[in-house]
């Protein structure tokens, strides 16, 4: 049950008005798609999508959520879970070569290391949607993916996900002092099935 | 027998995974496997001693993540000393009696070093060794860094190794499926960095099965002259009935690594997945193979965190831009702590092509040894090419050495006794390709023959420091040939005769041949020619000399470096596209100039503000240009944005076009010694714990814009750092920047001790997280929502 697996992806579809939403850019001149085209192009070959995850019971009480590794005290989360029986629970990365990127280019033109942030952003949020169609197909009833920090879910939870998946060694994703995650277009998650599926696959 | 020896002759098993078997005998999720050297003593051993009897010479304690970051001192002592017990319990108890050996295991730290993470190089260091001290403390017999995937800890780790123990190192990284690690380097990078600081043995471990790591194994037996490591995985992981199964058996996984044995593997066991059942094919399916000898590979490599550049085939080229030497916008830029202009020097000439980046940023006056290591690490942040460390401070060459991801060039050593010990024990510590000036004590020979001599003298002497031939790269000096007349011949000769007879490879600083000449680029160009005909493997060169890049790309389409002539076509053709941008330049009318700058800034077209404000500056007032052109320009497009008709790309894009222009106005001044246009000082950073940057270079360019002198800190600054800086400054205002929750603490400490410190100070902040409220909160005097805010603010206040 607590088997974690790696899933690496490959050609995930650029999606341009996100990367120019991102940017803050409400409509678009030539000269910004210009750019974001320069950019895309830079950055085509930079990215190393990976997933590392595992599916765990889970035991939802009052405000709290069990989890085998770890209690989170989460009224929030406790409600978005409301009827799973496990979760899915994951860290997604698309790599520091982007992050090379925002640093060479926020020494060289900051206009273009606004818009590889939100390649960035667009990348990450791309791979995380990718993987939760995945999930979704296989266990069917699934809820919106939840990370560490909305609502009240506690930040420390960071801490357990990476000890228990491994992240490091896994898929090269790092937490530091201040619960920020290195690369930094990456993302922890959970996502919480409901009914049987979890039961029937697990 | 001491392992070193019997590696020797023989190949050495080590053992296979433990994580795993820990899980299955009840480990549970998320629990620390270490403390089982205590709480389930017996359990660890009985798995230790089933490899030594499956036939393992080597087995690791179980010590993975046995460090100070997750463990208080005195539990990681006991940890370590239990660890190291279980393996000797083990070792006497276990069936076998081939030599069995007891490795310390040291894993990766978990964190990412700066600048891409938050954690301090030396603090890695330190944390490394104190385990390693403890390791070696109980007993172990050798040292094994495993898994690591950043050449930096990697670094980290074996200095601490070879910093605070005498036990052999064995180093092993983990590689992906790209064969590069997470961070980047390559199998010929790592091999570079880890024999250049004296490894052991080096090689591979985890990540993916035997067969889809052999390419990586190949790369490292064809560079290295260490034995090699081989210990994948037992291929990758699924799941079956909520088990972990992996899809190599071990026959299977046996079978592949005999193959890489037979091709020179020298160390090989088991990571993820593996149990003693593979151990005990492995030693079966190889027992009695032929040991295939370790060959000295004596390559000449560089490299940085991702690349190598090997001297031998092509010429190497070295910028020489970064230096101050002669140029006074760039001791300027030294004088105000204005990295990013070294920076941009470093990129702009790794476009224009050259391998390796010179540094040099020895002035008078600034702290040397301190300026070179934040140079190198801000470098080392932006750009991939191996870096030439160039100064005659011993104590900036260490800080610079021990700081550089990668092996480094060493500039320079030369044939006086002084210099000699004061370079080469740091070559031999961090490793390095050593820049050999032919002068010593008596000065430069006039003669060919003395030349040699002195290298003769310098390889004798790095031999006794244990550093070899193929790190040293010998500079035969050009001298000025309008002083004497045969300085170019001697040089040329003493180069060919070094190449010749004494096998070593060769640079020189082209440049200084033709001083004192007029059209000195045509000069250079040819005695570059010269050169390379002579043998020479690298020059340090100035890339914007298009005289020298023609040498290059022609040299290397005759000599058959060039496949396909590819590099020189796009050359020749890159030469033809500038001259036709020139052209279209050139005919704009001069009266139209001025509102072409304005809008070229509106636009955000970089190149052309620069080549307009040039034109413009040719005939009128510097600062008339900036308040007639520059800042209205500048105003509509601020308006705009404070109006949200024009959105943050596009703001950045016309400031950017407008930083071009000052720039050429900031020389044009520097040059005239004009006094400079600045308002008021601003000391700006992101506080501590934050490594976000980009926020705050965004207000920091947009200050410039309008005039302020702007102190940037960086990211991740402690608050002493900023309120002294402050206070060196008389700073009117600091800017401070956080970007994550967890941060804003940092900067409200900042802010207390300005209070205290720095009490004529405003504080404004800004950031993600930020709001009004916030900023009350942690007693900020404004809160800045973006960019021109900040600079509206700053106005209010330099007016005051």
């Amino acid at each position: 049950m607590s088997v974690c697996l790696i899933k690496e992806y490959t050609g995930i579809p650029f999606d341009r008005d996100e990367i120019l939403r991102y940017a803050g850019c409400r409509s678009q001149s030539e000269e910004i798609s210009a750019l974001a085209e320069e950019c895309i192009k830079e950055a085509e070959n930079v990215f190393s999508y990976k997933v590392c995850y595992s599916v765990y019971p889970i035991n939802i009480k009052e405000n709290k959520v069990q989890f085998p590794f770890a209690q989170v005290n989460s009224a929030y989360l406790a409600k978005k879970l409301e009827g799973c029986n496990g979760a899915v629970v994951f860290g997604a990365t698309v790599g520091l070569g982007i992050d090379r990127l925002i640093a060479k280019y926020g020494v060289l033109s900051p206009a273009k290391a606004v818009i590889f942030q939100a390649l960035g952003a667009e990348r990450i949020e791309s791979l995380c949607n990718t993987f939760n169609k995945e999930i979704k197909e296989k266990y069917k009833n699934v809820k919106p993916r939840m990370s560490p920090g909305y609502g009240d879910i506690p930040l420390k939870l960071q801490r357990d996900i990476f000890s228990v998946l491994d992240c490091p060694r896994k898929i090269g994703l790092m937490l530091n002092e201040s619960m920020l995650m290195s690369p930094s277009k990456s993302v922890t998650a959970i996502i919480g099935i409901s009914g049987d599926e979890f039961f029937e696959y697990n | 027998m001491n392992i070193t020896e019997y590696i020797k002759d023989n190949v050495l098993y080590l053992d296979g995974g433990m994580g795993t078997l820990l899980q299955s005998a009840g480990l549970k999720p998320g629990e620390y496997p270490e403390r089982w050297n205590i709480s389930h003593r017996e359990t660890v051993k009985q798995i230790h001693a089933d490899y030594f009897s499956a036939g393992s010479n080597v087995v690791c304690t179980n010590t993975f993540g046995a460090n100070l970051l997750k463990f208080e001192a005195n539990e990681l002592e006991e940890i370590i000393k239990a660890a190291v017990e279980n393996v000797r319990q083990a070792k006497e108890k276990s069936s076998g009696n081939q030599e069995k050996f007891i490795a310390l295991d040291i894993g990766p730290l978990g964190k990412l070093l700066k600048p891409y993470g938050d954690f301090d190089f030396e603090e890695a260091v330190e944390t490394f060794a104190y385990t390693v001290r403890l390791g070696e403390k109980y007993g172990a017999d050798l040292i094994l860094i495993e898994t690591m995937n950043d050449s930096y800890e990697t670094k980290a780790a074996l200095l601490a190794a070879k910093e605070n123990s005498s036990l052999p190192v064995f180093v092993s990284n983990a590689y992906g499926e790209d064969g590069c690690l997470m961070t980047g380097a390559s199998p010929e990078a790592m091999v570079a960095l880890l024999e250049g600081m004296g490894a052991d043995a080096i090689g591979l471990n985890c990540s993916l099965g035997p067969d889809q790591l052999s390419g990586v194994a190949e790369k490292l037996l064809a560079s290295a002259s260490v034995p090699v490591i081989f210990k994948p995985n037992a291929g990758l992981p699924r799941s079956e009935n909520g088990k972990t199964v992996f899809d190599v058996s071990p026959e299977a996984f046996a079978k592949s690594i005999k193959k890489l044995m037979e091709r020179g593997v020298r160390i090989a066991g088991g990571c993820c997945g593996t149990t003693p059942e593979y151990i005990r094919c492995l030693v079966n399916e190889t027992k009695g193979i032929k040991t295939v000898e370790i060959t000295q590979k004596n390559k000449t490599v560089v490299s940085s965190y991702a690349k190598c550049v090997e001297f031998g085939s092509a010429p190497v080229l070295i910028g020489e831009r970064i230096n101050p030497t002669g140029k006074k916008r760039f001791k300027q830029a030294l004088v105000e702590n204005d990295i990013d202009y070294i920076l941009k020097e470093g990129i702009s000439q790794q476009e224009s092509g050259v391998h390796i980046l010179d540094v040099n940023v020895g002035i008078p006056d600034i702290n040397e040894p301190e300026m070179l290591k934040k140079t190198v690490c801000a470098l080392q942040a932006v750009t991939e090419l191996p870096l030439q460390i160039d100064t005659s401070d011993p104590t900036a060459m260490e800080n610079a050495l021990r700081r550089y991801n990668g092996k480094a060039m060493i500039n320079s050593v030369n044939g006086k006794k002084e210099s000699m010990e004061a370079v080469f024990p740091l070559a031999k510590k961090y490793g390095g390709v050593i820049v050999a000036l032919t002068l010593d004590e008596n000065g430069i020979p006039e003669t060919a023959s003395g030349r040699v001599e002195i290298a003769k003298k310098i390889l004798k002497t790095a031999e006794k420091y244990g550093i070899s031939k193929k790190d040293i790269v010998f500079d035969t000096l050009a001298m000025a040939v309008s002083a004497q007349s045969d300085a170019a011949k001697v040089t040329l000769e003493a180069l060919k005769r070094i190449k010749n007879e004494l096998g070593c490879h060769t640079s020189l600083g082209v440049s200084n041949i033709s001083f004192g000449l007029p059209g000195r680029a045509t000069v250079n160009s040819t005695f570059f020619a010269c050169a390379l005909e002579n043998g020479l493997s690298a020059a340090i060169m100035n890339p914007y000399s298009a005289d020298m890049m023609k040498t290059y790309y022609s040299y290397n389409a005759l000599h058959g470096f060039d496949n396909n002539f590819e590099e020189y076509i796009a050359f020749a053709e890159s030469l033809t596209e500038t001259s036709v941008v020139s052209e279209k330049k050139a005919q704009v009318n001069d009266g139209e100039k001025g509102t072409e700058l304005q809008n070229s800034i509106i636009k955000g077209l970089k190149e052309q503000a620069a080549v307009l404000t040039k034109e413009l500056l040719s005939c009128g007032e510097p600062l008339e240009i900036v308040k007639n052109e520059i800042i209205p320009a500048l105003d509509v497009v601020g308006k705009g944005f404070e109006e949200k008709k024009v959105y943050l790309p596009q703001l950045l894009m016309s400031a950017e076009a407008a930083k071009y222009a000052f720039e050429e106005i900031k020389s044009f001044m520097s040059a005239s010694k004009q006094e400079g246009i600045s308002k008021c000082s601003i000391v700006i950073a992101t506080v501590k714990g934050d490594i976000h940057d980009i926020g705050k270079n965004i207000v920091k360019l947009l200050l410039e814009n309008y005039g302020f002198k702007v102190s940037d800190l960086g990211k991740d600054v402690p608050a002493e750092d900023i309120v002294n800086e402050v206070k060196r400054l008389n700073a009117p205002i600091a800017a401070l920047s956080a970007l994550m929750t967890t941060t804003v603490p940092a900067m409200e400490d900042t802010i207390k001790l300005l209070r205290k410190q720095a009490p004529w100070c405003k504080a404004v902040v800004g950031g993600a997280v930020l709001n009004q409220e916030y900023a009350d909160k942690i007693g900020a005097d404004k809160y800045a929502k973006d960019a021109m805010e900040t600079v509206r603010y700053a106005e209010k206040i330099s007016e005051v």
